[in-house]
This record gives structure tokens, C-alpha cells and sequence, in this order.
């Protein structure tokens, strides 16, 4: 039981957050500063989380895992060769899979 | 989806509200819109596929497929169900772990912040519209050209990944047995690389957007090891102070 009240209270409160932030009031963005300064959030915040997944999407030390690593590195190569994102995504997965069959 | 060549490569004008998009501008060519919908169908299918590591973590962790599942439905949040189905499983405290995972959520509260600008949804449809404000949902609208391909990258993004997270959800808990090690499919690496591919038009967009990137990356690496899950992210929002070191703005005291 204890472990759906859990379920249920981790749901409600990340719900609470989304909300929140959505209905701040419009007033806070009035300043060009802030307003650029959220506008750069979302760059800080999904490159944050990229460098976690990528270097410690299990706890709170980092390891370097060659197949993950190598898989990013050749989205970073199909992204510079302008490559369509489903191509990108399916690059990175196949050559960390492959990575992983070959034992690495 | 094309290489973005539909989505110009430039930045925002700073400070440029959102809403001033002009109506002849890139915004509304139909390529650029439906460069969007591309956007939003293929994260929506390519992230939501991590919802079968997410089902299957829920399963190993001891969830039962009803409490992996409602997860999915009212949290809608992926890092912070894989956080709760670890300490679950690792028979951590139920009480520190629904905390931290709530604290994974904290991100999604800035991202409200700047999508609230630019979504303009108002009265009780922001009480639906809050339940998809997340990472994926935030990336793609912000990585369009304007406020209206913004807010279709948006919608595609929520209802296709909605779907197909819930339904991975259920397939994973039930399949974890058969599925094994997500890692062995390269799963791991699709939500990493579709945020990075994401970003891509930013980070070569705008030297500000780099030093921001950069900033946030190093915050991470040296914050992780040392503060509880969910922290380092949002500590990297300082990051976002970066892009205004060349601007040279003076600092006028405001509240």
C-alpha cells in the first residue's frame, strides 16, 4: 500500500511543479533579462541532463561507459553531416548496440 | 524529418518576445510547420520507446504493472519514475525517494516558465496543457523558428508521447522478463541523443547558447558526484547566467 501512496504523491507533486511554473504570473518575464535568462534555460537544463545520461544515468559517480559514449559521439557526427533526427537517434542506438554485442 | 534546412538557424532576437513573431516570418511557411510535426511525431516515437527500459525498471524494482503504469499516466516524467522505481528497488525509504523524484521534476517548473510565453494557453486548459510541460515537449518547441510552429511542436510532441510512453510502459512491465537488458538495444542512448539532436540548431546557432551549454555541462559533471539526484540539472540553470557575460548589461537592482 505504502508503495502507491509513493506512486500516487510522486505523480501529484510533479504535476504541482509543471503547473506551477506554467501559471507563474506573466509579470516575472516583464524584464528582458529574465526573459532571456528562461529563454537559455532550456539549453542549460537539457544539456545538463544530456551530460548526466550520458555519464552517470545510474547514480551518482561518474562512468565512463564506451559503448553510451561512442554512440553519442556518432550522433554528434551524424548531426554534423546534417542527418534527419530518426537517422540520428537510430546511429547512435545501432553503434552502442553494436559496440555492446562486440563485447565492449 | 530533414536536416532542420526548413528551420532557419537563428537565434531568437534576445530579449525578442515571443509572441512578435511576425506573420511573414519563417514561422509560417509550411515547410517550417511541418517541420515541426516531424519534430513532435519523431520524438514522440523514438523517446517514447524508452518507456519499455522504464516498464522494465518498474517491473525489477518490484512495482506491479497497475503502479508501474500509473507512474506513467499521472507522473509522465521519465526521470523521475526511473528514480522512483530505483530507490524502490534498492529498498530505499519510500518517503526520500518520492522526494527526490519530485526534485527531478523541478526542472519542468522552469520550463513551464518559458513555455508560458509562448504556449498563451490561459483559463482551465493550462491544467492539461501543465501534465506535458517536460524535456522533450520544451525541446521541441523551443527548437522551432516561432511561436506558432512552437506551439504545434509542442501538442504533436505531448499527444504522440503520451501515447506511446503509457502504452511502452505497459508492453515493458509486462515484457521485462523477455525484453532483458534495455542497454542491449542501445535504448540508454536514445533519450541523450535525441535532446543533443534537439538542441543541434541552438548550440550552432548563437555563441551566448554555447557558453551556456558548456557552463551547464561542467556544472554537471562536478555537481553530480557530489549532491542528490536531481540537483546538479537544476543547479545548471545558473548556467543560463552565461549567455549574458558579452551583453555587458549593468545590473540594475530589481526585484
Amino acid at each position: 500500500m505504502s508503495v502507491w501512496i509513493a506512486v500516487v504523491a510522486t505523480g501529484l507533486g510533479c504535476y504541482a511543479l509543471k503547473l506551477g511554473g506554467l501559471v507563474a504570473p506573466r509579470r516575472v518575464l516583464d524584464d528582458p533579462r529574465v526573459r532571456r535568462f528562461t529563454e537559455l534555460i532550456p539549453v542549460a537544463l537539457l544539456t545538463a541532463l544530456i551530460t548526466v545520461q550520458a555519464l552517470a544515468p545510474d547514480g551518482p559517480s561518474l562512468e565512463f561507459d564506451v559503448p553510451r559514449l561512442a554512440g553519442l559521439g556518432s550522433a554528434v557526427a551524424a548531426l554534423l553531416l546534417r542527418a534527419p533526427f530518426l537517422v540520428v537517434l537510430a546511429v547512435a542506438a545501432a553503434v552502442a548496440a553494436g559496440l555492446r554485442l562486440a563485447g565492449l | 524529418m530533414t536536416a532542420r534546412e526548413t528551420a532557419p538557424e537563428a537565434p531568437r532576437p534576445p530579449g525578442g518576445p515571443d509572441g512578435a513573431a511576425t506573420a511573414d516570418g519563417p514561422d509560417e511557411t509550411d515547410g517550417a510547420h511541418a517541420a515541426a510535426v516531424r519534430d513532435g511525431l519523431g520524438v514522440g516515437l523514438a523517446v517514447g520507446l524508452s518507456g519499455f527500459a522504464f516498464g522494465a525498471a518498474a517491473a525489477t524494482a518490484g512495482l506491479s504493472a497497475a503502479q508501474a503504469c500509473v507512474l506513467s499516466l499521472l507522473a509522465f516524467t521519465g526521470a523521475s519514475q526511473f528514480a522512483l522505481a530505483g530507490v524502490i528497488g534498492g529498498g530505499g525509504g519510500l518517503v526520500a525517494g518520492t522526494l527526490g523524484a519530485v526534485l527531478l521534476g523541478g526542472r519542468n517548473a522552469l520550463y513551464g516558465l518559458r513555455l508560458s510565453g509562448l504556449l498563451r494557453v490561459r483559463g482551465a486548459r493550462r491544467l492539461l496543457t501543465a501534465h506535458v510541460v517536460i524535456d522533450e515537449t520544451t525541446a521541441v518547441a523551443t527548437a522551432q523558428p516561432g511561436p506558432r510552429t512552437a506551439r504545434t511542436g509542442f501538442h504533436v510532441t505531448a499527444v504522440s508521447l503520451y501515447l506511446t510512453w503509457n502504452l511502452t510502459t505497459l508492453l515493458g512491465v509486462l515484457g521485462a522478463a523477455r525484453l532483458g537488458d534495455p542497454g542491449t538495444f542501445g535504448l540508454d542512448v536514445l533519450g541523450p541523443a535525441a535532446f543533443l539532436a534537439l538542441l543541434w540548431p541552438r548550440l550552432t546557432a548563437g555563441r551566448a547558447e554555447l557558453r551556456v551549454a558548456a557552463a551547464a555541462g561542467a556544472i554537471a559533471i562536478v555537481a553530480t558526484p557530489l549532491l542528490p539526484a536531481g540537483v546538479p540539472v537544476m543547479l545548471a540553470a545558473a548556467a543560463a547566467l552565461a549567455g549574458f557575460v558579452p551583453a555587458g548589461l549593468g545590473r540594475r537592482a530589481r526585484r
